[in-house]
C-alpha cells in the first residue's frame, strides 16, 4: 500500500487517462462494453479521492500528498503536486461528478468511445489544475481540458454547437494568453515554476532600481495581474467577459453541462485563489474594490439575465454566472483585507459556493437534460403545469432549485451566507448591491419552476413525456444528498476549508 | 628561360602530336580502303588511336620538375600543356565515338579534320611563341572551319561553316594585329620574353594595354566570350551536332589554354587592367548567355547560349590571376568537356530519331530510354552546378577563387545568374519526363554508349572523388606562376 | 572510429535509390520494398543514434573524418552533436513515414522512390556534416530530386510553377550562402572544417558583412519572411511524401544550416542582426497565421503554417540565449513530425475525395476516423496545446524571446489564437459536418501503412510533450546548446 498513499494523486490524476487509452482498445460497437468501463473507471478516482479526504490531516501540512519528480529541468519545471484543504474539496467534487456525469450520458448514441475518452481525458485536465503545484503544470492542465471540451460540444451539442464550441475554445485561449505571457515572465525573472517557491519569491521581487524589461516594476507586475485576472474571469465567468458561457452551456450535452458549470467553472475561481492572492498581494489589495465590482456586475446581470431568458438551459446557464459572482465577491473580499476574520469566512464561503454550485449546477443541466430528452425542447413557454404528470421529477426539479435559490437547510444558503456575510464587513457597498442580485435570483428561479412545473398543464405532453427512469435516479441521488448534507451540517467540509484557507492568508 | 638546345629527347616531348599527325594519315589512308566495308572501324580505330596516345603522352611525354622550353623556344611542355593535351584528346575520342553514331559522320576526311584541329589544340596549348602561337590557332581554326559546314547539302550547317570563318578570320586578324604589335613593341616573339623587353624599352602600358586588347578580341572569339559570342548559336545549330560539342568544349578549351598563357606569362605587369577587363568579359558572358538562353526553344540554340555562360563562369577563375583561379579553371573546362559534350551528345541522339531539334522533342525521353534521360539529367544537373556532379566543383573552385581575390561582386554576379541558368536545366529536364506522342524505345550504338559512359563516370568521379584532378590542375596553375 | 553509422544513415538511402534505380520499372513491388527497408534501417540507425549519443559528454560524437581534397581543406567529416541528431531522427522518420503513404504511387514509382531516397541521403548529410563543404554537397543534393519529384508526380495545375519557384528559391539561397561560405574559408585559413571555423575568429566588420547573406541564403529554406512565398506553392504542387519531406525536414534543414554555419561561425554577426532577425520572425508567425486563416485549398492551409511555425525557430534562434535556442531546436522536431503528419493527412484526404477544396468537404471524420484523429493531433500540436510537443518547444522560445525583446513575444503569441482559430475551423470544415453526397460513395478508410504512419507520428508528438525530459529531447538538445552558447560567448 505503500505505492498508493505515496501516489495518491497521481493515481487519481492518472487513471482517467489510462482508462480513456484502454478504452480505445475495446471495439467502437460494443456501446455497453464502453459505457459500463468508462463509468467503472471513474468511480476509481471517485473512491481514491474519498481515501484521500479520510487520510488528509487538516491539522497537518499546508500541501500533503505532495509528489514531485522530473518533468522539464531546462526550464526550471518539474511534476509537482499536491493538494491542500481547498484543491482537496475541488478533486473531491470533480471525481464525483465526473461519474455522474458519465452515467448521464448513457443515453448518448453516436460515436460513444470517442465521448467516453474525451470525458475521461477531460477529467484528467480538470484534476491536473486543482492539483498542480508548479505553474507551468498548472497551465498545462489549465489548456488540456479545453481540447476535450470543446470537442464535446462541437461532436455532441446542440444546433448551433460549432460558433458554440468555437467562441467557448477561442474565448479561453484568448484568456489564456495573457496568462501565458505573465507565466512566461515571471518564469524568466524568477528561473522557477514551483508556486511553493513563487509565493515567497514573486512578491517580495526586488530588482535592482525597481525597472523590469525597461518599465517599473510596479506596472509590469500590475499588468501581469491583469493577465492572470482576466485569464480566470473569463473562466469564471465574471461580467464583462461571460458571454461565451451561455451559448457553451445551451450547445453542450447534458453531461457537457454538468461537468462545464459543475467543474470548469471553478477552475477560474480556483485560479484567483491559488494563484492571483498569493502571488500577488498588493495589486490584489490595490484592485480589490475593481473586482468586486466585477463580481457584483455579475450577481446581478447574471440574475437578470437568466430571468429573461425563455430557454431553460440558457436560464440555469446564466444562473451559473450569478451564483459565480458570489465565490468572486469572497475572492475580493479576500483580496481587499487579506487575514481578517471577516475575509477568512469569506473565502471560506467562496470555496464552499464553488463545492456547492458544482453540485447543484450539475443537478439543474441534468434535470434540464432529463426534461429536453423527453419533449426534445427547451422553451420554457412550451412547458406547463408539468408536475401533474412528472411529480417524481418535479419533485427533484424543486429541491434543487431550492438550493440554487439559496433556501436554508440546503447547501446554497450556508455558502452563500458566508460570503455575504465575510464581505459585509470589508466591501460593504458591494455586498449590499448582490442583495438585489439575490432577489433576482429567487425571481428567476420561481419563474422556471412555474413555467416548467406548475400552471395549466400543456396536452401536447401529456403521453408524451415518462417519468425518471432508474439510471437518471441514480444521479441525481448523490447530488441531492450531498446537498442537503452540505445544507444541515457543513462542519465536516468547512474545516477541512477553513483550515487551508487560515494558513494561506 | 633559355631554350635548351635540340635533343633527340625533345622529340619525345612531342610525341603526342607526332602521333597525331600519324593517326590522321593513317586514317586518310585506310579510308581509300575500308570506306564500305566496315563503316565503325575507322571511327573506332580513331578512338582507340586517341585513347593511345593520351596513354603514351601521359608516360612519355610528361614535363619533368622545371617545364621546359623546347624547339628553340617554339613550345614549352609544362603542367598546362600536358594536362590540356590529355583534355583535347579526351575530347577528341568521346566526339569520335559519338560521331561514330551516323554513317555520314565517320568517313576518314571528317575523322583525319579532327584529328588535325586536335593536334592544332595541343600546340595551342604548349606554344610559347607568338608565331607559334598563331600557326597553332589557324591549324585548329581550318580544319574546324570545314567540319562545321561539313554537311554541304544542308543550307544551314554551310552557313554555320561560313559564318564561323568569317568571324574567325576577322577575330584572327584583329588578334594577329595586336600580335605583331606586341612583336613591334618588345621586339621578340617569345611570350615570356616580351614583359621583360616592354619593361626595358619603356613601353607606354597604354599602347601594351591596346595590343592586349586586341589579342583578348581574339581569344574572346574562341572562348564564345560576350561580346564575341555572337557567331555560336549560329554555329551551333547548323553544325554537326558532335562537331558543335566539340567547339563548345575542346575548341574553347584550347582558347582557354592559351588565354591564361598569355595574360599571365606575358602580362604580369597589367594585371590590374586585364583582370579587371576579364571580370567584365565573366559577367557579361554570365549575364547574356543566361539570359538569352531562357528564351530559346531549340536546344541546341539553348545550349549554345548555355556554353557562353560557362565562358563566362570560366573567365571568373582567370580574371582571379591566382592559383586557385587558374586550377579552378582547368578543373571547370574539364568538367565543362565531358559534361556538355554528353548533352550534345544526346542532343544529336535525339534529333536525329525524332527529326527535331526543338525543347519538345525530348518529351518522353523518361520512357523511351530511361537510362539516357538519367544521363541528360546528370549532364543538365552538372552544367547548373549540382553536386554531386563535377560542374558543382568547378563553381565552387572558381567562386572561391572570385571571393578570395576580393571580386565578391563578381561571385554575386555569378551566383545570381546560376540561378537563372538553373531555371532552362529544369525545364529541359522537365521535358525529358513528360509524356509524348512517341515513345518509341531509343536504342543507340555501343560506341555511343561507351562515350556516355565515359562522359557519364567522369561527371561522377570527377564530382565526388575531387583531389587527383584538382591536384593536377593546380600544378597546371603553378606552372604559370 | 567504429562502426560508421552516420555514414551509413547518409548513405544507405543514397545506395538504395541507385539500387532502385537499377531495378526493372515493372517490379513495383520490389522497389517499395527496397525503398522501405532502406528507411527503416536508416530510422533503426537514427534511433540508435538518438538512444546512445552520451549527454553527458556532449560535444560532436559519431565522428568520422577522412580527407577529401586535402589542399583545399576539404574532409568528409561528418558528427552529430545533441542538435543534430534529434533533426538526424527527424529526417529518417519523416523518409520513412513518406515511403508509407507513398505505397500506392502508381505512375513511374520506380523513379519517385530512388528521387526520394536521394532527398532522404541528402537531408542527412547536411545534419551529419562537420565540413562546410559537405555540408553544401548534401544540401545542393536535393535539389533535383526536389524539383522533378514536384514537377512530374505533382498536383498538375500548380506543378510547374510550384516546383520551378521553390527550386529556384532554394537555389538561390543556397548560392548565396556558399558565396558567403567561401568567403569564410577564404579568411579563415582555408579549411571548410567547421571545428577550425569556430577558432577562427572573424573580424567583427567581416561578420557583419558575411553574416546576413550566409543567414539570409539558408533562412530562405528556413521560410523567413519575404523570402517564404516558395513554401506554400511548393508544398501544396508537390506529392504527399514530397511535401512532408519538404515542409517537415527541409525547412529544418535550412534552419539547422543557418544555425550551424552563420549564428555558430559568426556570433558578432548574429548578435547584430538579432533585432532584424526578431522582427522578421514575428511577421512570419503573424502574418503565416493570418493567410492561412483565409485559405480555401486544405493544403494551402497546412503551407502558411509552415511558415508561421518557421517564424517561431527564426525568432527562437535570434534570441540567442538558452531558452530560445533550446525552443528552436525543440520547435524544429516538433513542426517537422507535426507538418509530415499534417501533409500526410491532407494527402490521404485528397487521394480520396480529389478535391482539396475545403467548402467541397466534409465529414471525413466518419470515414477516415483516424486520419482526423491524426490531424486533430497535428492541430493541437500546431496551436501550441500543452501537452503536446509543440507547447514544450514554443514555450521555450517565448521565455527566450522575453529576455531579449519583450514585444516579440507579446505579438508572435497572438500567432497562436490565430492558429487555433483556423485549425479548428479546418477540422471542423473538414472532418466534421455533414459528408457529401459525391464523397460518401469515393471515400473509404486509409490504409493499414497510413494508420501505422499517422499512430507514429501521433505517438511522438505527444510523447514528446508529456514526457520532454524523459524522451531524451530536452537533455539531447540542451546539451547542443551548451556548446552553442559557449561560441556564442554567452553563458
Amino acid at each position: 500500500m505503500d505505492f498508493l498513499s505515496n501516489h495518491l494523486l497521481s493515481l487519481i490524476l492518472f487513471i482517467p487517462t489510462g482508462a480513456a487509452l484502454l478504452l480505445l482498445l475495446i471495439p467502437r460497437q460494443r456501446l455497453t462494453l464502453i459505457r459500463w468501463f468508462s463509468l467503472i473507471a471513474s468511480l476509481i478516482p471517485l473512491i481514491l479521492s474519498v481515501i484521500l479526504w479520510l487520510r488528509f490531516d487538516p491539522q497537518g501540512a499546508k500541501f500533503q500528498f505532495v509528489e514531485e519528480a522530473v518533468w522539464y529541468p531546462a526550464i526550471h519545471s518539474s511534476y509537482h503536486v499536491g493538494v491542500d484543504g481547498i484543491a482537496l474539496t475541488m478533486v473531491l467534487l470533480t471525481t464525483l461528478l465526473t461519474p455522474l456525469a458519465i452515467l448521464a450520458s448513457f443515453s448518448i448514441q453516436e460515436n460513444v468511445r470517442t465521448y467516453m475518452v474525451l470525458f475521461l481525458l477531460l477529467e484528467t485536465g480538470m484534476l491536473g489544475v486543482f492539483m498542480a503545484l508548479d505553474l507551468l503544470l498548472f497551465f498545462v492542465f489549465w489548456e488540456v481540458g479545453l481540447v476535450p471540451m470543446y470537442f464535446l460540444i462541437a461532436q455532441w451539442g446542440g444546433a448551433n454547437r460549432n460558433y458554440a464550441s468555437l467562441k467557448f475554445i477561442l474565448y479561453t485561449m484568448a484568456g489564456s494568453l495573457g496568462l501565458l505571457l505573465a507565466i512566461q515572465l515571471i518564469g524568466v525573472v524568477t528561473r522557477t515554476y514551483d508556486i511553493t517557491r513563487l509565493i515567497e519569491i514573486w512578491p517580495q521581487l526586488d530588482l535592482p532600481g525597481g525597472v523590469l524589461l525597461g518599465m517599473p516594476l510596479a506596472t509590469v507586475k500590475a499588468v501581469a495581474f491583469w493577465a492572470f485576472v482576466v485569464a480566470f474571469a473569463i473562466k469564471v465567468p465574471v461580467w464583462p467577459f461571460h458571454t461565451w458561457l451561455p451559448d457553451a452551456h445551451t450547445e453542450a450535452p447534458t453531461a457537457g453541462s454538468m461537468i462545464l458549470a459543475g467543474v470548469l467553472l471553478k477552475l477560474g475561481a480556483f485560479g484567483f485563489i491559488r494563484l492571483v492572492l498569493p502571488l500577488y498581494p498588493v495589486e490584489s489589495k490595490q484592485y480589490a474594490l475593481w473586482l468586486a465590482g466585477l463580481a457584483t456586475l455579475a450577481i446581478i446581470f447574471g440574475a437578470l439575465g437568466a430571468f429573461g431568458q425563455d430557454d431553460f438551459k440558457r436560464l440555469v446557464a446564466y444562473s451559473s454566472i450569478n451564483h459565480m459572482g458570489f465565490v468572486v465577491l469572497g475572492v475580493a473580499a479576500m483580496a481587499a483585507a487579506p487575514g481578517t476574520l471577516d475575509a477568512n469566512i469569506a473565502l471560506n464561503g467562496a470555496v464552499l459556493q464553488m463545492f456547492n454550485h458544482g453540485l447543484y449546477s450539475a443537478g439543474m443541466f441534468f434535470l434540464v437534460g432529463v426534461i429536453y430528452e423527453r419533449a426534445h425542447t427547451r422553451d420554457l413557454n412550451a412547458f406547463g403545469g408539468l408536475y401533474a404528470i412528472l411529480p417524481v421529477y418535479g419533485s427533484i426539479l424543486i429541491f434543487t432549485s431550492m438550493a440554487s435559490l439559496g433556501l436554508p437547510g440546503l447547501n446554497g444558503f450556508v455558502s452563500e451566507f458566508m460570503v455575504v456575510r465575510g464581505a459585509w464587513g470589508v466591501l460593504t457597498v458591494f455586498t449590499v448591491l448582490s442583495m438585489i442580485g439575490l432577489f433576482f435570483t429567487g425571481a428567476y428561479t420561481l419563474k422556471a419552476l412555474w413555467k416548467v412545473l406548475h400552471g395549466p398543464l400543456n396536452e401536447h405532453w401529456k403521453g408524451h413525456v415518462s417519468e425518471m427512469n432508474v439510471r437518471e435516479m441514480l444521479v441525481i441521488t448523490p447530488l441531492m444528498v450531498l446537498i442537503l448534507v452540505i445544507g444541515v451540517m457543513p462542519g465536516w467540509i468547512v474545516d477541512v476549508i477553513n483550515r487551508a484557507v487560515m494558513l494561506w492568508f | 628561360m633559355n631554350p635548351a638546345p635540340f635533343e633527340l629527347s625533345m622529340l619525345l616531348a612531342i610525341l603526342p602530336e607526332i602521333l597525331l599527325v600519324v593517326l590522321a594519315a593513317l586514317v586518310l589512308l585506310l579510308n581509300l580502303g575500308v570506306r564500305h566495308r566496315a563503316e565503325g572501324v575507322l571511327g573506332w580505330l580513331t578512338a582507340i588511336g586517341l585513347a593511345v596516345i593520351a596513354v603514351l603522352s601521359a608516360v612519355f611525354a610528361r614535363p619533368g620538375d622545371t617545364p621546359q622550353l623546347i624547339f628553340g623556344g617554339m613550345l614549352r611542355l609544362d603542367w598546362v600543356s600536358f594536362s590540356f593535351r590529355l583534355l583535347f584528346l579526351l575530347g577528341a575520342a568521346i566526339t569520335v565515338l559519338v560521331s561514330l553514331e551516323h554513317a555520314r559522320t565517320i568517313t576518314g576526311e571528317y575523322l583525319a579534320l579532327l584529328l588535325v584541329s586536335t593536334l592544332g589544340m595541343s600546340l595551342m596549348a604548349s606554344s610559347a611563341n607568338l608565331i607559334m602561337l598563331y600557326l597553332a590557332i589557324e591549324t585548329t581554326s581550318l580544319p574546324l572551319y570545314l567540319l562545321a559546314g561539313y554537311y554541304v547539302e544542308n543550307q544551314k550547317s554551310v552557313e554555320s561553316g561560313i559564318k564561323y570563318m568569317l568571324y574567325g578570320a576577322v577575330t584572327s586578324a584583329v588578334m594577329l594585329y595586336g600580335f605583331s604589335l606586341l612583336f613591334g613593341l618588345s621586339g621578340t616573339a617569345n611570350l615570356a620574353m616580351i614583359p621583360f623587353r616592354l619593361t626595358q624599352t619603356g613601353v607606354s602600358p597604354l599602347l601594351v594595354g591596346g595590343a592586349l586588347f586586341l589579342t583578348l578580341v581574339g581569344f574572346g572569339f574562341k572562348v564564345s566570350a560576350a561580346p564575341f559570342h555572337f557567331w555560336a548559336p549560329d554555329v551551333y545549330e547548323g553544325a554537326p551536332t558532335p562537331i558543335a560539342g566539340f567547339l563548345s568544349t575542346a575548341s574553347k578549351a584550347a582558347g582557354f589554354a592559351v588565354l591564361v598563357r598569355v595574360l599571365l606569362v606575358t602580362f604580369p605587369q597589367l594585371a590590374s587592367f586585364w583582370t579587371l577587363v576579364v571580370a567584365i568579359l565573366a559577367a557579361l558572358s554570365m549575364i547574356v548567355g543566361n539570359l538569352l538562353a531562357l528564351t530559346q526553344r531549340n536546344i541546341k540554340r539553348l545550349l549554345a547560349y548555355s556554353s557562353i555562360a560557362q565562358a563566362g563562369y570560366i573567365l571568373v577563375g582567370v580574371a582571379a590571376d591566382s592559383p586557385l583561379g587558374v586550377a579552378g579553371m582547368v578543373y571547370y573546362l574539364t568538367s565543362y568537356l565531358v559534361t556538355n559534350l554528353a548533352a550534345f551528345a544526346i542532343v544529336w541522339l535525339v534529333a536525329q530519331q525524332v527529326g527535331s531539334e526543338d525543347l519538345d522533342a525530348f518529351s518522353g525521353l523518361g520512357k523511351r530510354n530511361p537510362a539516357i534521360a538519367l544521363a541528360m539529367l546528370i549532364s543538365l544537373l552538372s552544367l547548373g552546378g549540382i553536386p554531386p556532379l563535377s560542374g558543382f566543383i568547378g563553381k565552387v573552385l572558381v567562386f572561391a577563387a572570385a571571393v578570395e581575390a576580393g571580386q565578391v561582386a563578381l561571385a554575386i554576379i555569378g551566383v545570381l545568374t546560376s540561378v537563372i541558368g538553373l531555371y532552362y536545366y529544369l525545364t529541359v529536364m522537365k521535358i525529358l519526363y513528360r509524356p509524348a506522342v512517341d515513345e518509341a524505345p531509343l536504342k543507340p550504338s555501343l560506341s555511343w554508349r561507351t562515350a556516355m559512359l565515359i562522359c557519364v563516370v567522369l561527371m561522377l568521379a570527377l564530382g565526388v572523388i575531387v583531389a587527383p584532378w584538382y591536384g593536377q590542375s593546380l600544378a597546371a596553375a603553378s606552372a604559370l606562376f | 572510429m567504429g562502426f560508421p553509422v552516420l555514414s551509413l544513415i547518409i548513405f544507405i538511402p543514397l545506395i538504395a535509390g541507385l539500387i532502385i534505380l537499377a531495378l526493372p520499372a515493372e517490379r513495383k513491388q520490389a522497389i517499395r520494398v527496397v525503398a522501405l527497408v532502406a528507411s527503416l534501417m536508416d530510422l533503426v540507425l537514427a534511433f540508435w543514434v538518438y538512444f546512445t549519443y552520451d549527454v553527458q559528454a556532449g560535444g560532436y560524437q559519431f565522428v568520422e573524418r577522412m580527407d577529401w581534397v586535402k589542399s583545399l581543406g576539404i574532409a568528409y567529416f561528418t558528427g552529430v552533436n545533441g542538435v543534430s541528431v534529434p533533426l538526424v531522427l527527424l529526417g529518417a522518420v519523416v523518409l520513412t513515414s513518406g515511403v508509407m503513404v507513398s505505397w500506392k504511387v502508381e505512375e513511374r514509382p520506380r523513379e519517385f522512390f530512388a528521387f526520394y531516397m536521394f532527398l532522404g541521403s541528402s537531408v542527412q548529410g547536411v545534419f551529419c556534416s562537420l565540413d562546410l563543404f559537405m555540408l553544401f554537397f548534401f544540401f545542393e543534393l536535393a535539389v533535383f530530386p526536389k524539383y522533378l519529384m514536384i514537377a512530374i508526380w505533382g498536383y498538375p495545375k500548380t506543378r510547374d510553377y510550384g516546383s520551378m519557384k521553390l527550386t529556384l528559391y532554394l537555389f538561390l539561397g543556397s548560392v548565396l550562402s556558399l558565396v558567403g561560405v567561401l568567403a569564410m574559408w577564404s579568411a579563415g585559413g582555408h579549411t571548410f572544417d567547421m571545428l577550425e571555423l569556430e577558432k577562427a575568429g572573424f573580424s567583427r566588420a567581416f561578420q557583419t558583412g558575411w553574416f546576413l547573406v550566409v543567414f539570409g541564403g539558408f533562412a530562405i529554406l528556413g521560410g523567413i519572411f519575404p523570402f517564404h512565398s516558395w513554401a506554400p506553392d511548393g508544398h501544396v504542387a508537390a506529392p504527399t511524401a514530397v511535401s512532408m519531406m519538404l515542409a517537415g525536414v527541409e525547412m529544418k534543414v535550412g534552419a539547422f544550416a543557418a544555425l550551424r554555419v552563420a549564428i555558430t561561425l559568426m556570433p558578432d554577426g548574429a548578435r547584430f542582426y538579432a533585432p532584424l532577425i526578431l522582427a522578421l520572425g514575428t511577421v512570419n508567425v503573424v502574418y503565416g497565421a493570418l493567410i492561412a486563416m483565409i485559405q480555401s485549398d486544405f493544403k494551402y492551409v497546412i503551407g502558411f503554417s509552415s511558415v508561421s511555425h518557421m517564424g517561431l525557430v527564426m525568432i527562437g534562434f535570434a534570441t540567442l540565449n538558452r531558452e530560445g535556442l533550446l525552443g528552436a531546436g525543440l520547435q524544429m522536431f516538433s513542426h517537422g513530425i507535426m507538418t509530415a503528419l499534417f501533409f500526410a493527412v491532407v494527402g490521404m484526404v485528397y487521394d480520396r475525395a480529389h478535391t482539396r477544396h475545403i467548402p467541397e468537404l466534409g465529414g471525413l471524420s466518419q470515414k477516415m476516423p483516424l486520419a482526423a484523429l491524426g490531424f486533430i493531433i497535428a492541430g493541437l500540436v500546431s496551436m501550441g496545446m500543452p501537452g503536446f510537443s509543440g507547447f514544450v518547444a514554443e514555450f521555450p522560445i517565448f521565455m527566450g524571446a522575453w529576455q531579449v525583446m519583450p514585444i516579440v513575444a507579446i505579438i508572435a503569441i497572438l500567432g497562436v489564437i490565430v492558429t487555433a482559430g483556423y485549425i479548428l475551423l479546418v477540422v471542423r470544415r473538414v472532418f466534421y459536418g455533414n459528408l457529401p453526397e459525391q464523397l460518401n460513395a469515393l471515400v473509404g478508410d486509409v490504409s493499414t501503412m497510413d494508420k501505422i504512419v499517422i499512430v507514429g507520428l501521433s505517438a511522438m508528438m505527444v510523447l514528446m510533450g508529456i514526457l520532454p525530459t524523459w524522451t531524451r529531447m530536452v537533455p539531447l538538445i540542451e546539451s547542443g546548446i551548451a556548446q552553442i552558447l559557449v561560441l556564442l560567448g554567452g553563458a
